[in-house]
């Protein structure tokens, strides 16, 4: 705690609208990339001949590769892109509200809640819907217990109450879900729970992205829109105070908007760490800590490394290759030449 | 004098364990164990399925309490028999001071006898001082895990029986299948997992009744890889099975619905199977001799008109053979629409 981010501007920080294009620029290039790479051989002809059927609507039904390129890999490449925009953008919330750079969106439990609730999903045996919306429900109650242990402990630092209620209501949800995994049957459960453990697009449909969308959607808008305030908070409570932003209210709302954004995509890809602990370092070093122009920067980065991520996920092995497994590997050494290098992206 | 030497003597003999004799289980190692074995704990769930095949009086519980819809499907003194947990596979629960508690003559487990299994048995058997023994539970050693595990329970007879029956249904399922050529072998994809996007690679024991049964799995890397990996849609669409097997009965009931599966071979062609569980699953769950009645099954399914035998009969007469329970016709009538894709 407390490192505090001084200048807005980081040296030799590239202006942020210049980024912004180039990142889009990338992505636009790397959606169409992606949608022809996966174990189905797909070639461009084949993928703008399905989008003519279904543009001229003489699509067959149950064709395969209209099959593919619209209910499989299509959606699959909006979830990235949803997955890992929202998880970066929700990373640079929490780590400019907690002035900490080694806070990731698990900070307040949402991913240990999504988890448990999740687990406790696939324990009753549910269907994937309804899996889906107790993970989404799991973490939005584990951030709401963590606010309000946070709101009942006063008189103290309250962002160090926060942190701590969130480590030991994320311990406690993290208990639960291994006393599920001892309790559930090894051959049928089990595996399902390990996997959605370790987060995976592979089953992700068309369906999946209408409940998140929207959600992520009403969980970003008041972010951007509160983005100069949030900049302000990333001071210090007393510095805040003194240029007039309601400390406390504004903190609630940006745990409560950048939860719902979390909790949304969790819900439908499992538990993927690492990126809202890493790209928003790349995004600081980018176009400097500021927050209004960092929180676009960030999206559009974990967007586009969530895509390639996944993409890699399909295709370098014969199965699935699990995205906790892919983000960790290639986050974690990352990170450590990030240390390495020194440079205190962070003021 | 004499007299005092012999009471000594006796008491020195009561106090030694019941005449012992030596057993040698499927790891190669030999293990001394009582001339008569009474009390069995069942390590995992396999061992238990193994235990109450062979000798159900002996098992001294089950890993998992039974499920309502699983009683009836095991015989009436054993449905009750208390929980004890599990000592292997993944995530062992069993306490070893229950363990003691429950007196057992033996340890059993069945299953895989890798190196981490084998250290197990010994770090148990050394700790507990129980004799602990481990049979192979893959499908090419039922017959010789049968026959060991029999005799080492005093059972060698109905071991021996069991054997012979496993065998001449794997030499009938030879026969046939020798005259059936790889290329016309169906393709079978087993689903697991709600999603029905898990399932085990070629040779895994959770699918090698595929294989066993004339079929030919499509999850196969090509690499010798096994285990159990999440697949993803297209990967399916790609190898496009033209069987699914599943016993995931909230993935059977979605998948015949389901636009993105419709355009795979197996849906198109209504050839979506569900296996019952009860008292065991048929195809698995746990991997455990439980298979072979789903060995009839999938055969049958596969091959229609090489293995004509009627259904009702298989189940009834595996049942009883193996199961010890006389199903009358309700209850069968209820694992054959099972069978037919219509769960309890």
């Amino acid at each position: 705690m407390g490192r505090r981010a001084g200048a807005l501007t980081g040296p030799g920080a590239m202006r942020s609208p210049g980024a912004v294009a180039i990142l889009a620029l990338l992505l636009a290039a790397a959606v169409p990339a992606a949608m022809l790479v996966g174990p189905y051989p797909l070639t461009l002809a084949q993928v703008l001949a399905a989008v003519a059927a279904r543009l001229s609507g003489s699509a067959t039904i149950g064709d395969s590769v209209d099959t593919v390129v619209f209910a499989i890999r299509l959606p699959r490449v909006a979830a990235a892109l949803l997955v890992g925009g929202a998880l970066a953008a929700a990373g640079t919330c929490y780590q400019t509200l907690f002035r900490n750079p080694l806070v990731s969106p698990d900070i307040l439990g949402v991913s240990a809640g999504a988890g448990l609730g999740a687990v406790l999903g696939i324990f009753l045996s549910l269907p994937v819907a309804a899996i889906q919306g107790m993970a989404f429900a799991g973490g939005l109650a584990c951030v709401a217990l963590v606010a309000a242990v946070a709101a009942a402990v006063r008189g103290r630092d309250p962002i160090l109450v926060l942190v701590l209620a969130g480590v030991v209501v994320g311990a406690l949800a993290g208990a639960a879900t291994s006393l599920l995994k001892v309790l559930a049957d090894p051959y049928d459960q089990l595996p399902a729970i390990t996997f959605w453990l370790l987060g995976s697009l592979a089953s992700i449909r068309a369906g999946d992205l209408v409940p998140a969308l929207p959600a992520v959607a009403v969980g970003l808008v008041p972010l951007v829109l509160l983005r100069w305030r949030i900049n302000v908070l990333a001071l210090g409570d007393d510095e805040a105070r003194a240029l007039g932003v309601e400390v406390r209210r504004l903190r609630a709302g940006v745990i409560l908007c950048a939860t719902l954004v979390t909790a949304s995509v969790v819900a439908i890809a499992g538990v993927v760490g690492w990126v809202g602990l890493v790209i928003p370092h790349v995004a600081r070093m980018l176009v400097g800590p500021g927050f209004g122009r960092l929180l676009p920067v960030a999206a559009l980065l974990g967007a586009l490394y969530m895509l390639v991520v996944d993409t890699l996920a399909r295709s370098i092995g014969t199965a699935e290759v699990p995205l906790g497994i892919l983000t960790a590997a290639i986050g974690a050494p990352f990170f450590l030449w990030l240390l390495a290098r020194g440079r205190r992206s962070w003021s | 004098m004499v007299q005092r030497v012999l009471l000594i003597l006796a008491v020195l003999l009561a106090a030694l364990p019941a005449a012992a004799r030596t057993v040698t289980d499927s790891a190669g190692r030999t293990v001394e164990v009582p001339d008569s074995v009474g009390r069995v704990f069942a390590a995992g769930p396999p061992a238990s399925v193994l235990v109450y095949v062979l000798k159900p009086e002996a098992l001294l519980g089950w890993p998992r309490a039974l499920r309502a819809e699983e009683r009836p499907y095991v015989a009436e003194p054993y449905r009750d028999l208390p929980e004890t947990g599990r000592l292997t596979g993944r995530g062992g629960d069993a306490n070893l001071e229950l363990v003691l508690a429950l007196k057992p003559d033996v340890i059993v487990d069945f299953g895989s006898v890798r190196d981490t299994y084998v250290s197990l048995a010994d770090r148990v058997q050394a700790q507990t001082g129980i004799p602990y023994l481990l049979f192979d539970g893959r499908f090419e050693s039922t017959a010789a895990s049968l026959r060991a595990a029999g005799a080492a329970l005093g059972v060698a007879d109905r071991g021996e029986a069991l054997a012979r029956d496993v065998e001449a249904s794997f030499a009938g399922l030879d026969a046939a299948l020798a005259e059936i050529p790889e290329a016309q072998r169906p393709r079978v994809y087993l689903a697991r997992g709600p999603d029905g996007l898990e399932t085990g690679l070629k040779g895994s024991i959770n699918t090698e009744i595929i294989e066993r049964a004339g079929g030919r799995n499509v999850a196969d890397p090509g690499d010798g890889r096994r285990g159990l990996v999440q697949a993803s849609l297209e990967q399916v669409i790609v190898a496009d099975p033209d069987t699914i097997v599943t016993w995931d009965r909230n993935f059977y009931r979605a998948v015949r619905t389901d636009p993105l599966w419709a355009g795979i071979a197996a849906v198109k062609r209504g050839r979506v199977y569900l296996s019952p569980t009860a008292p065991f699953g048929w195809i698995d769950r746990p991997p455990s001799l439980n298979r072979l009645m789903g060995l009839k099954w999938l055969a049958g399914l596969f091959y229609p008109e090489r293995f004509p035998s009627d259904l009702r009969t298989q189940v009834r007469t595996f049942y009883s053979t193996y199961y010890h329970v006389n199903l009358d016709g309700p209850a069968i009538d209820r694992l054959i629409e099972w069978a037919d894709g219509r769960a309890p």
